[in-house]
């Protein structure tokens, strides 16, 4: 069976294209993530109202919730484009994925750390053993398992397929893992931080939110970019482009 | 159907001609369980609350300790090589070598582990739930892990970077399998968990194979 993708799908295999075309577009994104953090934080840490139960402490759901999302859309991101790399042998599918991997271990680390400093003054603890908390403590571990399968390697062909492996195994366990910490919680844990439970927001709070949520994906979108571009280089570093690419550097 | 046979029959022999390899799991997983009493309370009421997760624990542990070498022999000698040239079926030769596996570890766990039970005061009705979870749910270890094996074969530094990819996937089997003999220990219906540990089983049976092949692939051409 063969299946015919659009022409810029086949284009991005293409190192030079996908140079060329990442080093338009990383000004806009760059621009579009500047702005949106910055409105985005601006709006959500003054002008946004007080929770009435947390004060202002709630305020940290401005990192901490789009942070949270895009570690786990990251994962799916990585484990998609080894799956890509994987069907249609695509070079560059890899090298996405590679970057994605060291990206979303540290958005997910921050996930992590702000959660600990919203915790702090909820629910009067750094961490509990609650199953939001360790079902992102996993996708983290598992975040760690790639880069260590994917440092190990000396063969980068190897390294790529077996990192890509590695993570669709991941990603199809993803949701079992999700809700056997789900039930395990429901299970050992009596129900004492119900403060999770969001009240329902009001305009005011979570338009700040989608806009930060929207800067954090941009943000992602720049860092990914620059980290492939570079990488690209470093594998394409005998062809002709490349070397035209670092003579023409600074001039 | 007759390769698999051959096959199955082939890795027990080698297992059996180094006997060690079916003992030091179980030493391990003894060696494991003795250490909680030593290190945090040998108090009959504290260990009978704490049985259920130590024996799955270190059951996991004795598991992902032996899967390491699951494919590594075959691999260092180069008959691996010729397995995959060979044109019979990779899918089969990866479940004998799995099933042989989980003979090894998992099934005799799953008889030993009433002596450790025992040693750990957890309520004799418990006993059927813990012999059960652990046939049930150590397959999926094997499973698991011989993915985890097949991607590490070729790299010389193998056994922490094992641990590193697979544990976290253990997890969901962790969490099912203690609960089967937590609730087992209480008198409690089990068959809701065991469901769950079969559902598991099936899905990574189906799944596991294809995985564990295309990275054999990948270790034996780099």
């Amino acid at each position: 069976m063969k299946i015919k993708m659009p022409r810029w799908f086949y284009q991005l295999a293409s190192p030079k294209w996908f140079y060329d075309i990442t080093g338009m577009l990383l000004p806009w994104f760059g621009l579009a993530a500047i702005l949106l953090l910055l409105v985005g934080s601006i709006w959500g840490l003054v002008f946004a109202p007080a929770d009435y139960q947390q004060g202002n402490s709630f305020r940290i759901i401005y990192i901490h919730v789009p942070s949270s999302i895009l570690a786990q859309s990251c994962y799916m991101m990585m484990a998609i484009a080894g799956a890509v790399g994987l069907i249609w042998k695509m070079k560059i599918a890899h090298v996405v994925a590679g970057a994605c991997a060291p990206i979303g271990a540290s958005i997910a680390v921050m996930s992590l750390a702000t959660g600990a400093v919203w915790g702090k003054p909820t629910w009067g603890a750094w961490w509990v053993w609650d199953a939001r908390l360790t079902a992102m403590l996993v996708l983290l571990f598992l975040y760690i398992g790639v880069i260590a399968l994917n440092s190990a390697f000396e063969n980068k062909a190897s390294s790529d397929k077996a990192t890509a492996i590695l993570s669709l195994v991941g990603l199809v366990n993803i949701p079992i893992i999700k809700y056997s910490v789900e039930w395990w919680n429901t299970l050992h844990q009596p129900a004492t931080f119900t403060v999770t439970e969001k009240p329902a927001m009001p305009p005011e709070m979570w338009i700040p939110l989608l806009v930060m949520v929207l800067g954090f994906y941009c943000f992602f979108a720049v860092v990914l970019m620059i980290r492939a571009r570079i990488e690209v280089l470093e594998r394409e570093k005998r062809s002709d482009w490349v070397k035209k690419v670092i003579e023409n550097y600074g001039r | 159907m007759n390769f698999l046979l051959s096959a199955i029959k082939r890795e027990l022999l080698l297992v059996f001609r180094r006997r060690n390899d079916i003992i030091n799991p179980l030493a391990f997983f003894l060696m494991v369980a003795v250490l909680f009493p030593l290190g945090v309370s040998p108090d009959p009421t504290f260990l009978s609350e704490v049985a259920p997760g130590v024996i799955w624990v270190a059951a996991l542990l004795a598991c992902l300790l032996s899967v390491d070498g699951i494919f590594r022999s075959d691999y260092e000698d180069g008959s691996l090589e010729q397995m995959l040239v060979s044109s019979e079926s990779l899918l089969a030769l990866v479940l004998a070598k799995v099933l042989t596996h989980w003979l090894v570890s998992g099934f005799c766990l799953a008889i030993i582990s009433p002596l450790v039970a025992m040693m750990f005061f957890l309520p004799e009705q418990g006993y059927f739930a813990l012999i059960v979870s652990l046939l049930i749910g150590t397959p999926t270890l094997s499973l698991m892990g011989a993915i985890g094996a097949a991607l590490t074969v070729a790299l010389r530094k193998g056994g922490v970077l094992i641990s590193l990819l697979v544990l976290p996937l253990y997890i969901p089997v962790l969490i099912f399998g203690a609960g089967t003999v937590q609730a087992g220990a209480m008198g409690l219906a089990i068959q809701g968990y065991l469901a769950l540990l079969a559902a598991i089983l099936v899905l990574s049976l189906m799944l596991a194979p294809f995985a564990i092949s295309a990275a054999l692939k990948i270790s034996v051409r780099s």
